[in-house]
């Protein structure tokens, strides 16, 4: 088959691979008809996260079309579903309470040591991701195998278009999650910092949930658009002092709650960002922060933090101070898919949601290192790149 | 046997507590505790049949069960096969299994706990292993860096015990990707 590989920063293929292949009772075989890429692609595309290894098939949203089942499976083949960026069993106690993230039994026991020795607890398994998280291949290609295909996959009924569905599987969720993490109480201001595809569900998702102001920071005008056809207030960096705005516009009470939806590759010539690209650029730190110190900063005391932006290592200069004399909350994770679809699902079905809006490109699979590129480089229009195999050039 | 509480002899910084639970007078000892949301009875009475252990411990050829109380293991190892004949020396239903090598290449002992966690916890069960390394320090070394540490793929078995007991399968990916062919 044709798949979508890793060789290093900057340098993604399209090359020919074997097929997947049933390896476990609950295993199944998509056939992939839609799949996206996504800001957690762009930081392995720009080697940000370890352990990645050359030949590495990426991309974790994605749906299709059943063609094998394992004997377990409960899936038919014929059948259209939208997977689960998060691997999960369904069964260990992290399943149990429905934080799927966090299950324990999807990452191959051989790869767990690493894990256990950075973070103190292996990490889960998740698709298209890195070795960390068990170095399961991913969806950009024409085929994918999916473990526990009985517990994440949903079924998705005829007549619903791929577009409308596809972001089931990562940001849509990770946008509800955020705004769930959020905690948001009726008449909140709420503000998101990064109108990026998880920033923008998370704004959409803040004004479901009560929010009563939302308030988008990016530098992108195209993206900052975006988040005011859904009604929020937008704050561009570049041209305005982020905190001080915040202030003003709320009282200099702070936003009752603020999401970072930016994650470790902050932009901007901001004093502490420049020094942190220095230190991550010469391997003296690693992650940059610049939107999560500037959340915390402007949280009003008492308010909560939510962080769906990726971070993978150690942050320099963490406002921990103000964090606690503040008395603030954080919520962060990667998301926990499975147990946002069937509500969300039902949502889509009744036009409550819209989650086409942001596709910005729709390119055959073959064109996707040029998608990359254009998502990495055209940040401004370049909103959401949808790759679909076979699809006429 | 109800709850677990209290850190085990193997953690503590006393290295003659530590060693207290080598049944054999063994100079290592590791042992490793996973959360299992299964009964207890249930994992128990899995490990109980010891031919079972060679679907999740990699480096197991084969047990041979011998009788009621006697298996015959047969190891990879660092340097090759090792094999000895394990006796059972502690068997309570649902709770405990102990075993120690009667003869053979590597002294070692081992003994399995199973009991139950907090209340929505699952079973916390518990690996306890003794062994002399072959060749004393050199061959731990080497062991060590070809992976074949006794403790590191205790832990990883023990994982594996637990995939197994959870989900019906152990996780594993092949990679259509590592070898690209145009
Ligand atoms: N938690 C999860 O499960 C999960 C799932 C998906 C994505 N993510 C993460 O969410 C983050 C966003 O993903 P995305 O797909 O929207 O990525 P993206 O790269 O498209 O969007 C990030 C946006 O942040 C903006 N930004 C950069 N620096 C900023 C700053 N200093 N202040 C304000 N805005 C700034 C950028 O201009 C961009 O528009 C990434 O870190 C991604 O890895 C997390
Ligand atoms: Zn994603
Ligand atoms: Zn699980």
């Amino acid at each position: 088959m044709r798949a979508l590989t890793w060789h290093g920063k900057h340098d993604v293929r399209m090359e020919t691979v074997p097929d997947p292949e049933i390896l476990n009772p609950r295993d199944a075989i998509i056939k992939i008809t839609s799949t996206a890429i996504c800001g957690s692609d762009l930081h392995l595309y720009d080697a940000y996260i370890p352990t990645l290894q050359k030949g590495d098939i990426l991309g974790h949203e994605f749906m299709g079309e059943v063609v094998d089942v394992g004997p377990k499976s409960t899936l038919k083949k014929g059948q259209r579903v939208v997977v689960p960026f998060t691997i999960s069993c369904g069964s260990c106690f992290h399943c149990s309470k429905q934080q799927f993230s966090a299950c324990d039994n999807g990452n191959p026991a051989d790869n767990q040591d690493l894990g256990q020795q950075l973070y103190g607890e292996p990490m889960s398994a998740l698709f298209g991701y890195t070795h960390l998280t068990g170095g399961y291949p991913g969806g950009q290609a024409e085929l994918v195998r999916v473990p526990f295909s009985d517990v994440g996959p949903i079924v998705i009924p005829d007549g619903m278009p791929d577009d409308d569905v596809l972001f089931l599987s990562d940001i849509l969720p990770t946008g509800w999650m955020a705004a769930e993490n959020a905690q948001i109480e009726h008449g909140d201001t709420v503000a998101v910092w990064g109108c990026g595809p998880v920033g923008l569900f998370a704004v959409q998702s803040a004004f479901k949930m009560g929010a009563h102001r939302v308030i988008a920071i990016d530098h992108f005008p195209h993206r900052l658009e975006l988040a005011a056809k859904f009604g929020a207030e937008t704050i561009n960096f570049e041209e305005t002092d982020t905190y001080h705005a915040l202030m003003e516009m709320t009282g200099s009470i702070g936003p009752d709650a603020v999401i970072d939806s930016v994650g470790l590759e902050a932009h901007g010539l901001f004093g502490d960002n420049i020094v942190d690209q220095i230190k991550a650029s010469t391997f003296l730190g690693t992650d940059r922060p610049h939107a999560l110190r500037q959340a915390i900063l402007a949280c009003r005391k008492g308010g909560r933090v939510s962080v769906p932006g990726v971070y993978g290592g150690f942050l320099d200069k963490f406002p921990f101070g103000a964090f606690m004399e503040k008395g603030l909350t954080m919520k962060t994770g990667q998301t926990h898919v499975q147990k946002y679809l069937p509500k969300l699902l039902e949502m889509i079905g009744n036009k409550e949601l819209d989650t086409t809006f942001l596709i910005s490109h729709r390119l055959p699979l073959e064109q996707a290192p040029e998608g990359y590129k254009m998502f990495k480089s055209e940040q401004n229009t370049c909103t959401k790149v949808v790759l679909k195999p076979g699809m006429e050039a | 046997m109800s709850e677990v509480r209290g850190a085990p002899s193997y953690v503590s910084k006393d290295k003659d507590l530590q060693k207290s639970e080598a049944q054999n007078g063994e100079s290592t000892v590791w042992g490793h505790t996973v959360s299992i949301m299964r009964p207890r009875e249930e994992l128990y009475a899995y490990w109980r049949d010891f031919a079972n252990l060679a679907t999740f411990m990699q480096n197991i050829v084969s047990i041979e069960v011998l009788d009621q109380t006697r298996s015959h293991w047969t190891v990879r190892g660092p340097n090759g096969e090792y094999q000895w004949t394990a006796l059972v020396t502690e068997d309570r239903p649902g709770e405990v299994i102990a075993w120690k090598a009667e003869d053979g290449d590597v002294k070692n002992s081992g003994r399995i706990e199973f009991r139950d966690g907090p209340p929505g916890h699952g079973t916390y069960v518990r690996a306890i292993l003794a062994y002399q390394p072959p060749m004393g320090a050199i061959g731990k070394l080497i062991a060590t860096l070809t992976q074949k540490e006794p403790q590191i793929q205790s832990n990883r078995d023990l994982r594996r015990f637990k995939q197994l007991m959870e989900t019906g399968e152990i996780a594993t990916t092949t990679q259509p990707n590592r070898e690209p062919y145009s």
